[in-house]
């Protein structure tokens, strides 16, 4: 059984701010039913673009549901522009931390969040850039590179732990091995 | 509690525990030594020798003690392949237990071995086409669960050890799930090599039993002792194998009870969860099934959240995605039946035993049916009464 803090129990027992929100104004989406969990985040924004209210939908494990419920309560009564350095350690803090491998639970809250605010904002969230490595999850190499470097990872299940990116098909896994010796040789020698 | 995880493990049967109390304590003789306060022990060993015989009609010497199932399994291939080291192919299921699974795929990526993953159908059942196809010249074993962990789904597996012995390949068969729920006769069944495990039937956990049909060239395995004619070395764990002894004994004398009283309760579950959640299906052959095995999918919500809330009233059961091990992907039995995603990912399976009651079931669906309420009302993917 996973060793889940007490407030991640509590916020899966109890999420708060759960439903459809009337009056949203901005909307983000991200996840699937084929990929065992996605998270759909509701906005109510200000003239002054501020969060007056937030509330989410999710499919997902018991971390998925409590990542959604935390991110709702994080972001309620911030601008935007806080709203968006959000990331997804401050929801796994608020949490009293995930088990490693549910950490891909609070990056779907950060991603939600970002679209959210995009929406909001009218910006179109552009074909991402750089090589798509997992497609079953929508992952590119940079975002690899990038989560590589952020949170010291090691091995392809690190990765998975956190982007899900390997966790569907598993064709990809060893384009991410190749991503993560790359980029570690790289960061040594810039060391 | 309500106990419905039957098929990760069970719990020790009272009659068991008593029968082997004494052999940890009192009775702590090694059964090879020369006098009387070991013999005692002996005579044990080879009672429950004896009774695991029975069970399954094979003679006692035919029968190995082993640490579990997996061990049983891992011995029976690779006595397989050291026999006919010529032989580099190796016939199994696309649904077995990782005990094989795992190793079939450690021995395909980093020995060489070419391996046969037979696919089944939607309902579970195997390609029996393609199996008897690809058995070869140089295929050293077939490997065929008799029943599957997770749907409960029950292979034919005299057909298959028929066929293989016409082409003289070894036949081996991971009774695990099978043994104490169907009647098993290896003789019958023309079996070579069966694996079953202690703590599936009532017994402890770290027991377990490979059969080796007599006559088979069969090397052993673990080197040491003359302990297990040799084939596997090592001082007998004897409150254990005791322990087996009583629970097979009991196993053979429940097995009218598992046609009847657990099958009964099982189906009395299944219908009415049916009944009362809607877009709710069964996984598997529902003709050809273990008795007391249930794989049952709920759309659009997720299994580990669902055993959690269930784990709030108190009741143990197993979910059929794989969420628990880090990977996001359903488990490979639901994916290689093409169980779709939005019921595979909400799928939870429920084993019973003749420890559970109605009363259980009653309770088991009045927690159910909101539990899968509250989650849909929190599903993106529902929305009035349907998958969106």
């Amino acid at each position: 059984m996973w060793n889940y803090s007490e407030k991640v129990m509590e916020h899966f027992l109890k999420p708060r701010n759960v439903g459809e929100l009337e009056g949203a104004n901005a909307v983000g989406e991200t996840g699937s039913l084929n990929c065992g969990d996605a998270l759909k985040l509701y906005l109510k924004v200000n003239d002054n673009e501020r969060i007056i209210d937030a509330s989410f939908m999710t499919f997902g494990c018991a971390s998925a549901v409590a990542s959604s419920s935390a991110l709702t309560e994080i972001i309620k009564g911030m601008t935007l522009d806080d709203a968006a350095k959000v990331t997804n350690d401050d929801i796994a803090d608020y949490l009293g931390g995930l088990p490693k491998e549910k950490m891909h639970c609070s990056v779907m809250g950060q991603a939600a969040l970002k679209k959210a605010i995009a929406d909001f904002r009218g910006i179109q969230i552009l074909e991402k850039p750089g090589e798509m490595i997992c497609e079953c999850f929508d992952v590119t190499d940079l975002e690899i590179i990038d989560a590589v470097k952020t949170n010291g990872l090691e091995t392809t299940e690190d990765v998975t732990n956190f982007l899900k990116a390997g966790g569907g098909c598993g064709k990809c896994l060893d384009r991410i091995e190749g991503v993560i010796l790359k980029t570690l040789e790289t960061s040594t020698v810039a060391d | 509690m309500i106990y419905t995880d039957n098929n990760a493990t069970t719990r020790v049967a009272d009659e068991v525990i008593e029968e082997m109390l004494p052999y940890l304590g009192q009775f702590y003789g090694n059964p090879s030594s020369m006098y009387g306060f070991a013999d005692t022990v002996n005579k044990k060993v080879q009672q429950a020798r004896a009774q695991v015989a029975d069970l399954i009609n094979a003679d006692p010497d035919e029968i190995i003690f082993t640490s579990c199932g997996t061990e049983s399994d891992n011995a029976a291939i690779n006595a397989a392949l050291s026999t006919f080291p010529h032989k580099k192919h190796i016939i199994t299921t696309a649904v077995e237990h990782p005990a094989i699974r795992s190793l079939c795929l450690h021995l395909q990526e980093k020995k060489g071995y070419k391996v046969t993953f037979v696919p089944v159908d939607k309902k579970g059942r195997l390609d029996l086409d393609t199996l008897y196809a690809a058995m070869s010249d140089d295929t050293a074993v077939v490997s065929v669960m008799w029943a599957n962990n997770e749907t409960g789904v029950i292979f034919p597996i005299a057909d298959i050890a028929q066929k293989a012995k016409e082409k003289g390949i070894w036949f081996h068969t991971d009774a695990v799930q099978a043994t104490g729920k169907v009647p098993i006769d290896v003789k019958a069944a023309g079996i070579d090599m069966l694996s079953l495990s202690g703590h599936k039937i009532h017994a402890p956990k770290g027991i377990g039993v490979l059969y080796v049909k007599k006559g088979l060239k069969f090397p052993p395995f673990l080197v040491g002792g003359h302990q297990e004619k040799g084939r596997r070395g090592g001082t007998e764990n004897t409150a254990s194998i005791i322990a087996l002894g009583k629970a097979v004994e009991l196993a053979k004398a429940h097995l009218p009870i598992m046609d009847t009283q657990v099958r009964e309760l099982r189906d009395y579950l299944e219908t009415q969860l049916l009944d009362a959640i809607a877009a709710t299906s069964v996984n598997g052959d529902r003709e050809n099934r273990l008795p007391n095995t249930l794989s049952i999918g709920f759309d659009a919500v997720e299994g580990e959240s669902i055993l959690m809330l269930m784990n709030q009233a108190g009741i143990c059961a197993s979910s059929g995605s794989a969420c628990t091990s880090g990977s996001l992907d359903p488990s490979h039995v639901l994916m290689a039946m093409q169980v779709p995603f939005k019921s595979a990912h909400g799928t939870i399976r429920f084993s019973l035993s003749h420890y559970n009651t109605k009363a259980e079931m009653d309770t088991i669906v009045e927690t159910l049916v909101p539990t899968i309420d509250r989650l849909r009302q929190m599903s993106p993917f529902w929305k009035d009464g349907k998958v969106v």
